[in-house]
């Protein structure tokens, strides 16, 4: 029994990561086949890096997705906040409009955004691409943020009201920091979203503002680059770098947590 | 939390900034090609003007490093900034042409949707006065069907469909033309094209018909043909036929020659054979109707007919040029390639796609979709999966129903 359930988790992380390892193996591949392996090189990272177009691409879609990220907090917390104060029954209303977009699926969403911006005449670029992302991010951040509101007692701010808060700073010093880690999470689950977006930006995007997604998909015809392969895992490293980061970081602080409480109790 | 998210966001601001700096570094280097008529390309210096260029993916020279970066090199010469953007079918272009919303300057479609463009006035007349390296394309590749009179378009690279095959898989005998795809000694160790027009093409020279036939009755043939191939075909592919032709995995498969001579270059084994009624390709560099820099466009399709760039370009992307002056400078290895360039007679007898009727583009395609679905056991596979799953889901309830009851019973 226990072979056979370490034998089922080793297939599943075998059918996660095993895409991953062929790519970053074939951006170390001289030729440019997908199947056989010739060489070992470098040669396509140092092309990458010489190579506008991707580049260019990688930059406008980090671009994008922060704008669009940023952009999307400060709307979705608000809308958070304004949601949070309604009574039950607009309030149940509103969440229901809240989903619509999110089980939408993206190539309609994309589509109708095409549609709005074609027919209001305005020119599709990075303005038309950052609206649209702001408005798949919009329902994320509120999501995330709900709960944080939810959990809070109403009481804490009514109570910092009592004791000189005017309502602005009441929201600045205490509700703020209780839902942060929901804007947190909105924020980047946003930024996620936006990088990963290949319907909407496709329909939305222009002559100056393509996106890594589409740039990729337009090399089906004529296969797409090996370079790509050495940009995922350069992306690929810098993200599982980041991850250790947080959770080296996490752990350390649980520590000290731990022994401070331990500290108190000794004293 | 607040610590490892400002961390997050310096790395990443750090690599957008390392980004954009590497992107405009090369820039103020200077332009490296040989042009002939240097002070043409000065016209717009200083002026800020931009073009949008509408081009397929990996399709011009871009690798600075080894030989040349095409769009980088013309900004440098010229002055003028090139937004340059890609897509994947003609029929993506065309669909973004038409939405509105955006506007470019140079496009690059094939011969079928040039026709259909100029049909729709979806393109503009060029003045060949600004575009004097015009004299070097070929006549050849002149004054095709799609653009008889040459007024709309200057041809880019060109090809034919043939057929790429295993030597070490296919008896050499069995190439006497396209009805090797319907041998069935190749069962299940053949591939297809998976685009109707691409595919209805081959069945209609199969049969000795026209690729652009619009008699109902020879497609109707065509598709039954086709139907009678399909179990035999091992995969419907586009460019996936680049990795299953490399690895061995089928024996045939009809494609282009400019690919073929590239995954030739891999696998050894792989050959290509052209059947003498194949169809030649021609994709061309025109101006659509909203160009706002008709001057400037004219100027990038000039340079990009500069016998350095369109041999640089040709060498890259793998397909053939119909430059004259390109051609002397690639290898002679290449020129004299009868897969990337085959004898001029050959290339004299063949037509290019021509935009079909809308009943007939309607017909392949309604009859496509029916070969495609036809005995094939998605549907059934589909509806016996769905019922599966809504079985289980009831014998689930029904099971934890049933326990709920019984532990209620013993209270």
């Amino acid at each position: 029994m226990k072979i056979l359930s370490k034998f089922y988790v080793g297939i599943i992380y075998a059918f996660l990561y095993l895409p991953i390892a062929v790519l970053i193996v074939f951006s170390f591949n001289d030729a440019k086949s997908r199947t056989v392996f010739t060489e070992f090189t470098f040669k396509w990272y140092e092309k990458l890096f010489t190579n506008d177009i991707i580049l260019g691409a990688f930059a406008n879609t980090l671009f994008v997705a922060l704008v669009a990220g940023v952009c999307a907090v400060v709307l979705g917390t608000l809308a958070a906040i304004g949601i949070n104060a309604m009574n039950k029954k607009l309030q149940a209303l509103l969440l229901n409009i809240t989903y619509l977009p999110m089980i939408n699926p993206d190539i309609i969403t994309g589509v109708s955004l095409m549609l709005l911006f074609v027919f209001i005449r305005m020119e599709l670029g990075f303005t038309s691409l950052i609206l649209a992302h702001i408005t798949f991010n919009v329902p994320i951040v509120i999501f995330n943020v709900l709960p944080k509101l939810r959990q809070l007692d109403r009481n804490v701010y009514n109570a910092a009201l009592d004791l000189g808060c005017n309502p602005m700073q009441a929201f600045r010093k205490v509700i703020l920091p209780e839902i942060m880690p929901g804007i947190a999470a909105g924020f980047l689950l946003s930024v996620t979203y936006s990088f990963d977006d290949f319907a909407v930006s496709f329909f939305t995007s222009a002559a100056d503002s393509q996106t890594l997604s589409v740039v990729i998909y337009s090399m089906v015809r004529m296969k797409v680059s090996p370079e790509i392969n050495a940009l995922s895992t350069i992306m690929f490293v810098v993200v599982l770098f980041i991850l250790l980061l947080v959770n080296i970081n996490g752990a350390r602080r649980k520590k000290n947590h731990g022994e401070a409480a331990f500290a108190k109790e000794g004293r | 939390m607040k610590k490892t998210l400002s961390l997050i966001l310096a790395v990443i601001f750090c690599l957008l900034s390392s980004i954009t700096s590497f992107a405009y570094y090369s820039e103020a280097e200077g332009y490296s090609t040989e042009v002939e008529d240097y002070d043409y390309y000065q016209k717009f210096q200083g002026q800020g003007v931009e073009i949008d260029v509408y081009n397929w993916g990996e399709y011009v020279a871009n690798d600075s490093v080894n030989f040349l970066d095409v769009n980088e090199d013309f900004e440098a010469l010229t002055g003028i900034k090139v937004n340059y953007t890609l897509f994947s079918s003609n029929e993506e272009l065309y669909t973004k042409l038409k939405s509105g919303g955006t506007n470019y300057d140079v496009i690059v479609p094939s011969d079928y949707m040039i026709g259909k463009m100029i049909g729709e006035g979806m393109l503009q007349k060029l003045n060949f006065d600004n575009i004097p390296n015009y004299r070097y394309i070929d006549e050849k590749y002149k004054n095709a069907n799609f653009d008889p009179t040459n007024e709309y378009s200057v041809p880019m690279y060109w090809g034919v469909v043939g057929i790429i095959y295993n030597s070490a898989m296919v008896d050499e005998e069995d190439l006497t033309g396209w009805d090797i795809l319907w041998n069935e000694k190749y069962a299940d160790n053949m591939l297809m094209f998976s685009n109707s027009r691409d595919a209805f093409a081959l069945a209609l020279l199969d049969l000795g018909y026209s690729f652009n036939t619009t008699d109902a009755m020879e497609i109707e043939e065509a598709a039954g043909h086709l139907r009678a191939q399909k179990p035999l075909v091992q995969a419907y592919v586009m460019d996936e036929i680049y990795d299953k032709m490399e690895g061995g995995e089928a024996a045939v498969a009809p494609y282009y020659n400019g690919d073929a001579v590239l995954m030739m270059d891999v696998n050894e084994d792989l050959d290509f054979y052209v059947p003498e009624n194949t169809s030649i390709f021609i994709d061309s560099m025109c101006i659509p109707t909203g160009a706002q820099h008709k001057e400037a466009a004219e100027m990038y399709i000039n340079y990009m007919c500069e016998s350095t760039v369109a041999a640089a370009n040709s060498y890259y992307v793998g397909y053939s040029t119909p430059h004259t002056g390109a051609m002397e400078l690639l290898d002679e290895e290449l020129v004299e390639n009868e897969i990337a360039y085959p004898e001029d007679e050959l290339i004299a007898s063949l037509d290019a796609f021509l935009t079909l009727p809308q009943d007939t583009s309607a017909l392949t395609d309604k009859l496509w979709t029916d070969i495609m679905a036809q005995g094939s056991d998605s549907i059934i596979f589909q509806t016996v999966f769905l019922a599966a799953v809504a079985i289980i889901y009831f014998v689930i309830k029904l099971v934890n129903a049933h326990i709920k009851k019984k532990r209620m019973s013993y209270y």
